[in-house]
C-alpha cells in the first residue's frame, strides 16, 4: 500500500518532467548467459523511456514458467508482461479476456507494414487483433557439421543431406557417431520437421501442417521424407545424450559429425569461440532446399486497471518492436529480427545465410504456430519414442501422424 | 553398570573384536562409502574447474582446487538480469519456512490431540480423507488453489503460501501427531480432566509440553519440505518472495548455454545446507523423537 | 454428523464442541482442499478444458483417450515397478540396518546421520547427481571399463528397459535412510525385557527378529508405509530430473503424465483425468485400510 503511495507521489513529481516511472514486472524464461544479456538490453531501452522494468526470470519454459504465469493472470495478481509461445497457445487466454489488445498501438505504428515477414505478426492475431509483439525469428531448419570431425575421417565436408548420409560410415570407422540427436522429445520432432521441410519440400510441408491434409501424408515427396527419417534414425544409433546443447557439445569437440537444431545452437559454438566456415558449418534446410521456419517469442501484457501500468505497458510494447532494440536484442540472442528494415551489420556467416533466406522470402511456420501444444506434444512423443525404440516402423510413424493431424484439425 | 543399563538395545555383542562385529562394522561401512559418494562428487566438482570437469573422470578430486564456483553460486549467479545469486532468495526461504513450519506444526499438533484424546464422532473420518490428500499429486492441486487463494484474496502473499504449505503438510503432521499423542500415558489426561482443566488448559499445559520429541520430528520433516519446495514457491508467490529455490533452478535448468557444472554443484550444496545443518545438529533428537512415538509409557 | 451423536447429551455437546473448534482447521482442510478440490477436479475431468478450466463437458471422451495412450499405460507399469521396488528394498535394506545400528556400536550417530544426510536434499539434486554417476561415458560405466574391464556394461539410464532401476537405485539412495530411522526408533521403544526373555529361551536372534519384534513394531511400519507410499505415488521431480521420462518415454510416471498434460499439452481436462484415474486407485487401496486401522478402534 505505502509502495503504491509512493508511486504515486513519484508519478506526480515525476509529471513535470513529463515521465512517469512506472515499475512493471516482464516475465520470461531466459536465463542463460546469452538469452540474458538479450534481455538486458530491452530492460535498457525500457529504462531509458523512464519507466522500471522488473524481471521476473523463471528458468524452464513449458514444464515451469507456464503454470507460474497462468497461475499469476488467473490468480488475478497479473505481471505487467509476459514471454509466451505466440501461436496457437495464448489463444485461450485472449478469448477469456485476460490479455490486453494491443490492436491501437500496432495500427498508430504501422505494424502491419513494419514486421516482415508478415505471417509473424499473424500469429498475434485474433478476430482481427493484434494481442502481442513478436521480439525476434528462430529457424529450427539447420544442420551443422563438425569440421573437425570430417577432417579426422578423412573424407570432405558435407554440402547437403546426401553427402552427409553418403559420409556416414567414414565417421563410423573414426569412431565418430555420425548424427547426435538429445533424447528429449522436442529434439526428435525437430529432425521431422527438418526432413519434411527439406526433403519433401515446403509446400508438402505447408499441406501437412498447415492444412492438416492427410493424403499429402502419403504423397511421393513425403514417402522420401520419411526414408530419409528411417536413415536419420540409423545414423543417430549410440548417441545417447539428454540435452541440446550437450549434442551441440559433441559437435563441437568433433565427437559427433553432426547435428540437426535450431539457430540458437549457435551460441554454443559462439561460447567455445568457433568460427562459421572453419570450425563449424552449417547448412539451412539441411542443404537441399532454401528455407527458414519462423519459430520465435513473442510477448503478451495481461489487462490490468491501473493506468499508469497500461501506459507502461504501451511503452514496452513500442520498444521492444523499435529498429535499436531489435538490433541489440537479436544480435545478443543469435536470432532474426522480426522487421527487415534494420541491418545486423555484425551478424556472422550463418545469420547472413539465415537473412538473406528470409529477405527472399521462402518462410516455413513452426510446429508451434501450425499446432496445438497438444498435437505437438503428441508429436514430440511419437517421434522421440520412433528414435528409442528399434522396433518401431516408419508405418506406425505414418500412422501415428495422421492420427495427431486429425485429432488437431 | 550405567553402560549396562542403556545396553541391551539388541542382543549383545560378546566380545569387541569377534567375527560378528567385522561382519557388522564392514557392512555399515560399505554402506557408508555408497551413501557418501554422491556427497563426494557433489563436493568435488564444485572445487574443479569447467575445463577439468570436461576432460577428466568425475570421482577424481581436483588437481586445482578453486573456490570461485561457490563465489560465484552464492553471490554472482545470474537470475535472468539480477546477477546476485542465491542469497537474494535466501532471506526469502527463511522468511517462507519459519512461519510455515510453526503454523503447519501448531496447527496438526491441536489436530492430533483432538484425534487422539477427544474422539468425537466423525474425526476418524476426517483424518482418513487426510490421509487420502496426502497421496494426492500436488501438481493437480495447483488450479483449484490459485482459485481459492484468489477468491479469500490472498493469492501472491506470503500469507497463501503459509497456507498453502499448512494445508499440504497436514496429512503426514497430523499422523505423527495422533499416534504421539496416543501413546501418552492416559492417567495424565484423565487426572487433569478430573481436576477441571478444560480442552485448551489441557493442550497447553500438559500436551504441548510434552510433545517435545514428535515436534522435533516435525520440524525436521517441515524444514526439510518447505525448504526444498519449488513449485509452490513459484506458483503462489511474487518474484520478490521466491524461496532460494527458484534461483537454484535458474541455475541448474538453464537450456543453452555452457552448463557451469561447477556452479550447479556449488548451488546445489549452498540450497541444501540448511535442512543439511538441522539433520547434522538433530540427528540424534529426531531418532529419539520418533522412538517416543512408539513407547509405550 | 458429530453434532446429532452428541445432540442427546449437552454435557458432551460441549466438550466436544471444543475439540470441533480445535479441529475446524482439519475439517476445512479435509473438506475444502481434500474432497473439494478432487471433486472440482473429477468434475473439470469430463470436459475439454484446455489452457483453462472451462465446464464445456464432453462425456467420457478423456477417459477413452488416456487409456487409449501408450505414454499413460507405461506410466503405470513403471509406477508398480517402481513402488514394488522402493517398498521392498527400503523396508528390507531399512530394517537391515536399523537392526545393525542397533546392535550397541560405536558412531552410531556418525553412521545414522551418513544414512540419513540424503533425506535431506530435494529430489531434484538427487535426480542430478545420479544421472551423472549412471552415466555411461563419465560415470560408474567407464571407471570400471577404466580399470581394465572393458565389457562391463551397467548404463541403465540410456537402456529403456532398465531405466526404472536406474530411478529406484537414485530414490533409494535418499529414502532408505529415512525408512532405517525410523524403524530404528521403533527398536528402541522395545522393552528390555523381550530380548532377556527370547535369549533365556535360547531363541536364536534373527527368528527374535522376524517372529516377536516385526510384529510389536506394527504402529511404526504403518506410519512408515503411508509416508513411503505416498511418495511413491507421487514421484515426479527425481524422473523429471534425472531422465525427464527418457529415454524415449520409458520412464514416464503417472504424476508427470498430469502435469505434462496440463502444462505442456495444454489439456486440463487429460490432465485432471488421469489425476482422477490416481486417486480412484488410491481411494480403493487406501479406503478398506482407513477403515480398518481408525474405525472403531478403541484408544490403549
Amino acid at each position: 500500500m505505502t509502495k503504491r503511495l509512493l508511486l504515486g507521489a513519484t508519478a506526480a513529481i515525476c509529471f513535470a518532467g513529463g515521465a512517469y516511472a512506472t515499475e512493471i514486472e516482464v516475465t520470461h524464461w531466459w536465463t542463460s548467459g546469452g538469452e540474458a544479456a538479450a534481455v538486458a538490453e530491452f530492460a535498457k531501452a525500457f529504462d531509458a523511456t523512464g519507466n522500471k522494468w522488473v524481471d521476473g526470470a523463471i528458468a524452464g519454459s513449458g514444464g515451469t514458467a507456464r503454470p507460474v504465469m497462468i497461475s499469476r493472470i488467473t490468480g488475478g495478481d497479473p505481471m505487467g508482461a509476459t514471454q509466451f509461445n505466440h501461436g496457437q497457445q495464448a489463444q485461450e487466454l485472449v478469448e477469456a479476456g485476460l490479455m490486453r489488445s494491443l490492436e491501437d498501438v500496432a495500427k498508430a505504428d504501422g505494424w502491419r507494414d513494419i514486421v516482415h515477414p508478415a505471417s509473424i505478426l499473424k500469429s498475434c492475431e485474433i478476430d482481427g487483433q493484434i494481442y502481442c509483439v513478436p521480439v525476434n525469428i528462430h529457424s529450427q531448419l539447420w544442420l551443422w557439421l563438425s569440421n573437425a570431425a570430417y577432417e579426422k575421417a578423412g573424407v570432405p565436408v558435407p554440402k547437403d543431406w546426401n553427402e552427409f548420409v553418403a559420409a556416414a560410415p567414414k565417421l563410423r570407422e573414426a569412431g565418430i557417431q555420425p548424427l547426435v540427436i538429445g533424447q528429449q522429445p522436442w529434439q526428435a520432432s525437430l529432425v521431422l520437421q527438418n526432413v519434411i521441410a527439406a526433403i519433401a519440400g515446403p509446400e508438402v510441408y505447408g499441406k501437412v501442417f498447415n492444412e492438416k491434409n492427410i493424403e499429402a501424408v502419403a504423397s511421393p515427396e513425403m514417402e522420401k521424407a520419411f526414408a530419409a527419417l528411417e536413415t536419420a534414425r540409423e545414423l543417430a544409433t549410440g548417441s545417447n545424450v539428454q540435452e541440446w546443447n550437450q549434442a551441440t557439445t559433441m559437435v563441437i569437440n568433433g565427437t559427433a559429425g553432426g547435428q540437426i537444431m535450431g539457430d540458437w545452437a549457435q551460441g554454443e559454438f559462439a561460447i567455445a569461440d568457433k568460427v562459421a566456415g572453419k570450425d563449424y558449418t552449417c547448412l539451412p534446410g539441411l542443404g537441399l532446399a532454401e528455407i527458414v521456419s519462423t519459430g520465435g517469442d513473442a510477448f503478451y501484457f495481461p489487462k490490468v486497471d491501473d493506468p499508469a501500468i497500461t501506459k507502461a505497458q504501451e511503452d514496452l510494447a513500442r520498444v521492444m518492436i523499435s529498429p535499436e532494440a531489435q538490433v541489440a536484442f537479436n544480435l545478443k540472442k543469435g536470432s532474426m529480427p522480426v522487421r527487415g528494415d534494420v541491418d545486423l551489420a555484425t551478424a556472422n556467416d550463418c545469420m547472413r545465410k539465415g537473412l538473406d533466406i528470409l529477405a527472399k522470402g521462402t518462410v516455413i511456420q513452426g510446429l508451434d504456430q501450425a499446432l496445438s501444444a497438444d498435437a505437438g506434444t503428441q508429436l514430440a512423443d511419437m517421434m522421440v519414442q520412433y528414435f528409442n525404440q528399434p522396433d518401431m516402423s516408419i508405418d506406425d510413424v505414418k500412422k501415428g501422424l495422421v492420427d495427431i493431424l486429425q485429432f488437431d484439425s | 553398570m550405567a553402560d549396562f543399563a542403556m545396553e541391551a538395545r539388541g542382543p549383545r555383542p560378546r566380545s569387541r573384536i569377534s567375527p560378528r562385529s567385522i561382519m557388522i562394522y564392514g557392512t555399515l561401512v560399505l554402506v557408508a562409502i555408497y551413501y557418501l559418494i554422491p556427497l563426494y562428487v557433489m563436493v568435488v566438482t564444485s572445487l574443479k574447474g569447467l575445463p577439468e570437469i570436461r576432460l577428466g573422470n568425475i570421482f577424481s578430486p581436483p588437481v586445482e582446487a578453486t573456490f570461485e564456483p561457490w563465489v560465484k553460486a552464492w553471490s554472482q549467479a545470474c537470475t535472468g538480469l539480477n546477477c546476485d545469486g542465491l542469497q537474494r532468495g535466501f532471506w526469502n526461504s527463511v522468511r517462507i519456512t519459519v512461519p510455515s513450519v510453526i503454523i503447519s506444526i501448531l496447527i496438526a499438533s491441536i489436530n492430533g490431540y483432538a484425534l487422539a484424546n477427544w474422539r468425537f464422532k466423525g474425526a476418524e473420518a476426517f483424518f482418513a480423507v487426510l490421509m487420502i490428500g496426502a497421496f494426492i499429486p500436488y501438481q493437480v492441486m495447483i488450479y483449484p488453489m490459485v482459485i481459492l487463494l484468489r477468491e479469500l484474496g490472498i493469492y501472491g502473499g506470503l500469507t497463501g503460501l503459509v497456507l498453502v504449505h499448512t494445508v499440504f503438510g497436514m496429512p503426514i503432521l497430523t499422523l505423527l501427531f495422533r499416534n504421539y499423542f496416543s501413546t501418552l500415558p492416559e492417567e495424565l489426561f484423565k487426572a487433569a480432566r478430573v481436576d477441571g482443566t478444560g480442552f485448551w488448559g489441557i493442550y497447553f499445559r500438559i500436551m504441548l509440553p510434552s510433545s517435545l520429541p514428535i515436534i522435533v520430528v516435525a520440524v525436521i520433516l517441515q524444514v526439510t519440505g518447505i525448504w526444498n519446495d519449488f513449485l509452490f514457491g513459484v506458483v503462489f508467490t511474487r518474484p520478490e518472495y521466491y524461496p532460494m529455490t527458484v534461483q537454484l533452478n535458474n541455475i541448474v535448468n538453464t537450456t543453452t548455454g555452457v552448463r557451469e557444472y561447477n556452479v550447479n554443484m556449488a548451488a546445489t550444496i549452498l540450497t541444501g545446507l540448511v535442512p543439511l545443518l538441522i539433520y547434522f545438529v538433530s540427528g540424534r533428537l529426531f531418532v529419539r523423537g520418533i522412538a517416543a512415538g512408539a513407547v509405550k509409557g | 454428523m458429530a453434532k446429532t451423536s452428541a445432540s442427546g447429551r449437552p454435557s458432551r455437546l460441549f466438550r466436544n464442541l471444543n475439540a470441533k473448534i480445535a479441529a475446524i482447521p482439519m475439517i476445512l482442510t479435509a473438506c475444502v482442499v481434500f474432497v473439494g478440490f478432487s471433486a472440482w477436479t473429477i468434475l473439470h475431468s469430463f470436459t475439454k478444458s484446455r489452457l483453462l478450466p472451462k465446464l464445456d463437458f464432453v462425456g467420457t471422451a478423456q477417459y477413452e483417450r488416456l487409456w487409449a495412450s501408450d505414454k499413460w499405460l507405461i506410466s503405470i507399469q513403471n509406477l508398480v515397478l517402481f513402488g514394488i521396488c522402493m517398498l521392498v528394498f527400503s523396508f528390507v535394506i531399512g530394517f537391515l540396518l536399523a537392526c545393525l545400528l542397533d546392535q550397541k556400536i560405536r558412531f552410531e550417530g556418525m553412521f545414522r546421520t551418513i544414512l540419513l544426510y540424503p533425506f535431506a536434499l530435494s529430489f531434484v539434486v538427487t535426480g542430478v547427481i545420479w544421472q551423472w554417476i549412471l552415466n555411461p561415458d563419465f560415470g560408474v560405466q567407464s571407471i570400471i571399463r577404466g580399470m581394465g574391464w572393458e565389457s562391463f556394461t551397467f548404463d541403465p539410464l540410456n537402456n529403456g528397459r532398465i531405466v526404472m532401476f536406474g530411478v529406484v537405485i537414485a530414490a533409494l539412495w535418499q529414502g532408505t535412510g529415512f525408512v532405517m530411522v525410523l524403524l530404528l526408533a521403533g527398536l528402541r521403544g522395545i522393552d528390555d525385557e523381550i530380548w532377556k526373555a527370547s535369549r533365556v529361551d535360547g531363541i536364536p536372534a534373527w527368528k527374535t527378529y522376524l517372529l516377536v519384534i516385526v510384529p510389536m513394531l506394527r504402529p511404526v511400519f504403518v506410519t512408515t508405509l503411508v509416508i513411503v507410499t505416498a511418495g511413491i505415488v507421487k514421484v515426479y521431480d527425481l524422473v523429471v530430473a534425472q531422465t525427464g521420462g527418457g529415454p524415449g518415454i520409458s520412464s514416464e510416471v503417472p504424476a508427470k503424465y498430469v502435469y505434462d498434460q496440463m502444462f505442456l499439452n495444454q489439456n486440463l481436462g487429460q490432465g485432471f483425468a488421469a489425476s482422477t484415474m490416481m486417486l480412484l486407485t488410491v481411494a480403493i487401496i487406501i479406503i478398506p485400510w482407513a477403515y480398518l486401522e481408525f474405525g472403531g478402534r478403541k484408544r490403549g
